[in-house]
């Protein structure tokens, strides 16, 4: 009665998917935040809308060629994270936490109003700017690969772009968190007065830190969009959320955490959803319907995150001793 | 003052067509993905009128769409529910108004996967209000909106206060009121005052509950401040989903909603505004006295203060944690209540969408400050209706969060609050 | 500067430190740090009220007086970590107030803390390599490229792996700061600041919280520092160390400095033991219920 093997199967294209890639990204980009220097940013969802209406507006409305579209959204982010840092990176953590959240609700209000449709496309969002992108592919048309994994020459190169963009941010991280900075920055999580009071300059590592975790959400941004639509309502305050439950899936220390865990937490949602669908369908579970059951993914993140932080604080792929994957 | 002019109503039932995918057109949206489908056709004296923005909004869904040059829209939806829709009358051209029914507009699917829903345009000009007496109006919406804030703030203060939690949860606590109101009223068809005091009674017994089987167990394994911040995320998100399993994603009306408003001079007001801005002062003025005159108010305080000197003292701090937590419950429920009428409507998620303003009011009025969190939620509140003045309805909530991130900047503290001593 | 050898196994007590009578704010022949009118109020209560004060180069002076006389708030302030209401200083002729606290250390002012600020999640070893000035892979850009710092971080190894042999730490290097004892923590904090190569090291209760078999090995430490040619302010309630290893104390008593001199006569003084008692009479509800007994003892002590 249940097809098992598409259950299967999208579950399995999640594993290598562009959605995949990005959280794994933003989710990097917060390891460097919150795993790495313990700062509170809230407001990755922000970063990540900069991205991608930095990309598609430069795109669309003054017509930049992909790399300009690119510098555009990172220049974006480094205005946002000097301008949420500036005020509050002297003061206490949980401060941090209400400014970034806040702030991110102010961008996705701004690209959601109607005052700016014309560049914005207010709640429609944005779309048709992927034909830079596209036609940078050298990949010639055609289907390729195997089983679940036959995509078309676009969004294979996408994926290809997308996770070596991934690896590339995995190398960078592991590379300056085993440096002099990253011992300062790591310094910084566990005491900044103790940091401070050896001469660092905390107040200029944090603010690094947090354009350095930005950028890559933004950067994460970019890559969630090419293969969508860029629209509004993505960017809640709840896409933060995940990206933390991901984060802390893995590991939040950690730099194969976030990519590890965006796998898992992608590949078991959709198993999931996939399972709870077709056994609704199937009349396996009589008291729930369709969209109930789509609801119940969301129960079982929120559930999943309060038994992780609660019971194993490390992730799953850090252990308890060793929190940092390198030292 | 609105002229009635000239109505207009097309009923127009286009057919669904299947359309080929490609870039969302204007007037279109969502029409590929979802099988049911809201449309609708603006005209007024007879021409189509393009460019006039439509929300969509319900079962956890948001979307709109602005007409298209023959002044047709069209919203596929995701599911047979209720919807709400909204006209944004700023977009309609000069002298023309909504001019019955108003510009928000409740849509239910019949037995068609189409439902057509359409606005009854007038003659009229909306600046025909002085000022100053939208000012005024504005100003005494916010005077409301900001004391049933500081219900849910206050609360949320004391909880910090104590206990150090950011607790994001709080908003799925005011739901908790709004919702707990719903099934007593319309569904079990118990008297609106009854409802509303045994939804209170149970929000105080879930902030109860939430202390007892969450929150009392964490501190005594000595979890962290951050970690519990994030548990109460996780917490928040699986109530927020729990909630929308039981009641899906539309919006309903508790009863009396629809009041008509009754003028006092420029100042319009409905009934239950007025009942609920006298509810709210006479439960601050309770909780100010509960806090200032009676002993486990001072003693609340006290451990607010400085929990470990509290303790030392011989305060049962965690009893008065405990009845933080059972009177946060209880001001959170209440909140709920009445911002159910002030939006109006009761929806799953509606504790979410003002959790922000109530963290921008305690952060404005000093992080764990009780009377500081009051002040702050009058700021917010008055902010937030005051800025719609100048700034577009939708960028209301905008302002609010600027004023929180400057004042941040001018003085962190907040209003109300202390400098710490370090070391 | 005079350093009159003192003969017996006692350790060398530098003396002949200050100029004209020894009173509260009195000139120093050398002083590395020069305070004026330093005051700190918090909430109405003044916390630290100091008119002049001087530390004497190369010797080891100690801060003493009852709790809540100020002691740990002016050394938040000397240090940056705390803005005075009024008041300026100078180090080594440089004026520092105003300054961060992270150019306080640069400058070679180098403090520990009461609660000891061992990084918990490093291991030993980087803690001491955070200690260490001027790293070029402290740079975001030369970070990524190895070659900028590896030269660099391996001299700073030699050198961490040197102090903490000193200290008897050297076996704990791969091992996280968390799991130390409280003593060794103090251990490396001070291990840890000696990275820098200050000049005046601030060392904020030193003691409090070590256990006594380390105690010694502590205080041959300060005494090393002096003898490295260091000078060194520590805060100290424990009346036989700074008898033992201070060459000049600083008593202070609600937040102003009520006497000043060598060791074993400011200890007679009469303004220090009205201090002790006063705080003794009028004791807050609320502190530490330690402090009590302690009290007790620094005033037994004061007397015999």
């Amino acid at each position: 009665m249940i097809d098992w093997g598409a259950i299967f199967s999208n579950a399995a294209v999640e594993l290598i998917s562009p959605t995949t890639a990005a959280y794994a990204l933003a989710a990097l980009g917060l390891a460097i935040h919150f795993g790495y220097t313990g700062l509170l940013n809230f407001g990755q969802a922000g970063f990540m809308a900069l991205g991608a209406y930095g990309f598609a507006i430069s795109t669309l409305s003054f017509g930049f060629p992909v790399w300009g579209a690119v510098l555009v959204g990172i220049g974006a982010s480094v205005i946002f994270a000097l301008i949420l840092g500036i005020p509050t990176l002297r003061l206490r953590a949980d401060y941090l936490a209400i400014v970034t959240i806040a702030a991110a609700e102010i961008v996705r209000l701004l690209f959601t109003t109607n005052t700016f449709q014309s560049l914005t496309g207010s709640a429609n969002g944005l779309s048709g700017y992927k034909g830079g992108f596209a036609g940078l592919n050298p990949i010639p048309e055609g289907r390729y690969g195997f089983g679940p994994f036959e995509y078309n020459e676009y969004d294979w190169w996408l994926r290809i772009v997308a996770w070596s963009i991934v690896v590339l941010a995995c190398l960078f991280t592991w590379q300056i968190m085993r440096s002099p900075w990253g011992r300062v920055i790591k310094g910084i999580r566990e005491d900044e007065d103790a940091v401070r009071a050896l001469g660092k300059n905390v107040y200029s590592y944090k603010m690094q830190s947090l354009i350095l975790g930005g950028v890559f959400g933004t950067i994460a941004g970019m890559i969630f969009v090419l293969p969508r639509a860029v629209v509004p309502s993505n960017y809640q305050t709840s896409l933060t959320f995940f990206i933390y439950a991901i984060l802390l899936l893995g590991g939040a220390s950690t730099i194969l955490g976030p990519v590890i865990g965006s796998m898992v937490f992608w590949v078991l949602l959709s198993f999931f959803s996939g399972f709870i669908a077709r056994a609704v369908e199937a009349g396996w579970i009589p008291f729930m319907s369709s969209i109930q059951a789509g609801q119940l993914r969301f129960i079982l993140v929120g559930v999943a995150i309060m038994l992780i932080v609660i019971f194993r604080p490390q992730g799953i792929f850090g252990n308890k001793k060793e929190l940092a994957f390198v030292k | 003052m609105i002229f009635l002019g000239l109505l207009f109503a097309a009923l127009t039932m286009s057919t669904f067509a299947t359309v080929s995918a490609g870039p969302a057109h204007a007037d279109e949206v969502g029409t590929d993905e979802y099988d049911y489908v809201l449309t609708g056709n603006v005209q007024f004296d007879q021409k189509p009128l393009d460019n006039v923005l439509i929300t969509v909004e319900g079962a956890g869904y948001e979307a709109s769409v602005e007409t298209g040059v023959d002044g047709k829209w069209k919203v596929g939806v995701p599911e047979k529910a209720t919807y709400t829709v909204t006209l944004d009358e700023d977009t309609l051209p000069k002298g023309v108004v909504v001019a019955k029914g108003g510009s928000v507009i409740e849509a239910e699917f019949a037995l068609t996967k189409v439902k057509s829903v359409n606005f009854f345009l007038g003659e009229g000009t909306r600046t025909t209000v002085s000022f100053f007496d939208q000012f005024i109006n504005r100003f005494v919406n916010g005077l409301n909106f900001g004391l049933l804030l500081a219900l849910a703030a206050i609360g949320l203060s004391l909880i910090f206060g104590t206990t150090g939690l950011s607790n994001f949860a709080h908003a799925e606590m005011i739901t908790f009121g709004a919702l707990m109101t719903l099934l007593f009223s319309v569904t079990l068809g118990v008297p609106i005052w009854l409802a509303i005091i045994v939804a209170v009674a149970l929000s105080a017994g879930l902030g109860w509950s939430l202390d007892a089987v969450i929150w009392k167990p964490l501190r005594r394994k000595g979890v962290g401040l951050i970690p519990l911040m994030i548990v109460s995320i996780g917490l928040s998100l699986a109530l927020r989903y729990l909630f929308q399993i039981f009641v899906g994603g539309g919006t309903s009306q508790l009863p009396g909603s629809g009041l008509a408003d009754l003028k006092f001079g420029p100042i319009r007001l409905s009934l239950i505004d007025l009942a609920s801005m006298g509810i709210s002062i006479v439960v601050l003025l309770a909780v100010s006295f509960f806090l200032l005159r009676t002993r486990i108010g001072k003693a609340t305080r006290a451990v607010s203060d400085n929990p470990s000197l509290a303790s030392a003292s011989g305060i049962d701090v965690d009893g008065v944690i405990r009845i933080v937590w059972v009177l946060g419950g209880a001001l959170a429920g209440l909140s709920g209540i009445l911002w159910a009428y002030f939006r109006p409507g009761v929806s799953w998620d509606m504790g979410f969408q003002i959790l922000l303003l109530v963290f921008a009011a305690v952060t404005l009025g000093g992080l764990g400050t009780a009377f500081g969190a009051l002040i702050g939620s009058i700021i917010v509140g008055l902010f937030v209706e005051l800025s719609t003045l100048w700034l577009p309805s939708d960028l209301k909530y905008v302002g609010a969060l600027v004023v929180l991130i400057l004042v941040l900047l001018l003085r962190p503290q907040g209003i109300l609050g202390r400098k710490e001593r370090i070391g | 500067m005079s350093n009159n050898t003192v003969p017996s196994g006692k350790p060398v007590k530098s003396t002949d430190l200050h100029l004209g009578e020894a009173s509260p704010g009195c000139k120093k022949r050398d002083p590395i740090l020069v305070a004026d009118g330093v005051s700190r109020t918090f909430g109405g209560l003044k916390a630290v009220d100091v008119d002049h004060v001087e530390i004497p180069r190369g010797a080891i002076t100690a801060l003493i007086g009852p709790n809540g006389a100020g002691k740990t708030t002016l050394f938040n302030l000397l240090t940056g970590f705390d803005k005075p209401d009024t008041g300026s200083w100078t180090f080594e002729g440089r004026p520092l107030s105003g300054m961060p606290a992270f150019k306080v250390a640069r400058m070679g002012q180098v403090r520990t803390f009461q609660l000891t600020k061992a990084l918990g999640l490093l291991t030993v070893m980087d803690n001491m390599l955070l200690g260490a000035k001027g790293q070029a892979g402290e740079n975001l850009f030369r970070a990524v490229f190895p070659f900028f710092w590896s030269k660099q971080e391996e001299a700073n190894r030699v050198r961490a792996l040197d102090i903490l042999e000193r200290f008897k730490l050297d076996t704990k290097k791969d091992d996280y700061a968390a799991s130390l004892s409280g003593g060794q923590r103090k251990l490396l904090e001070m291990a840890r600041a000696l990275m820098s190569e200050p000049s005046l090291v601030m060392l904020d209760e030193p003691m409090a919280g070590v256990n006594p078999a380390l105690t010694q090995s502590l205080l041959d430490h300060i005494l090393n520092l002096k003898a490295e040619g260091m000078t060194v302010l520590f805060v100290e309630h424990d009346m036989h160390m700074v008898r033992h290893i201070a060459d000049w104390v600083i008593v202070m008593a609600e937040g102003r400095v009520v006497a000043e001199g060598d060791p074993h006569e400011v200890m007679r003084n009469p303004a220090v033991i009205d201090a002790y008692l006063g705080q003794h009479h009028d004791e807050d509800l609320g502190e530490d219920p330690t402090a009590e007994t302690e009290h007790v003892e620094a005033i037994k002590e004061l007397l015999d």
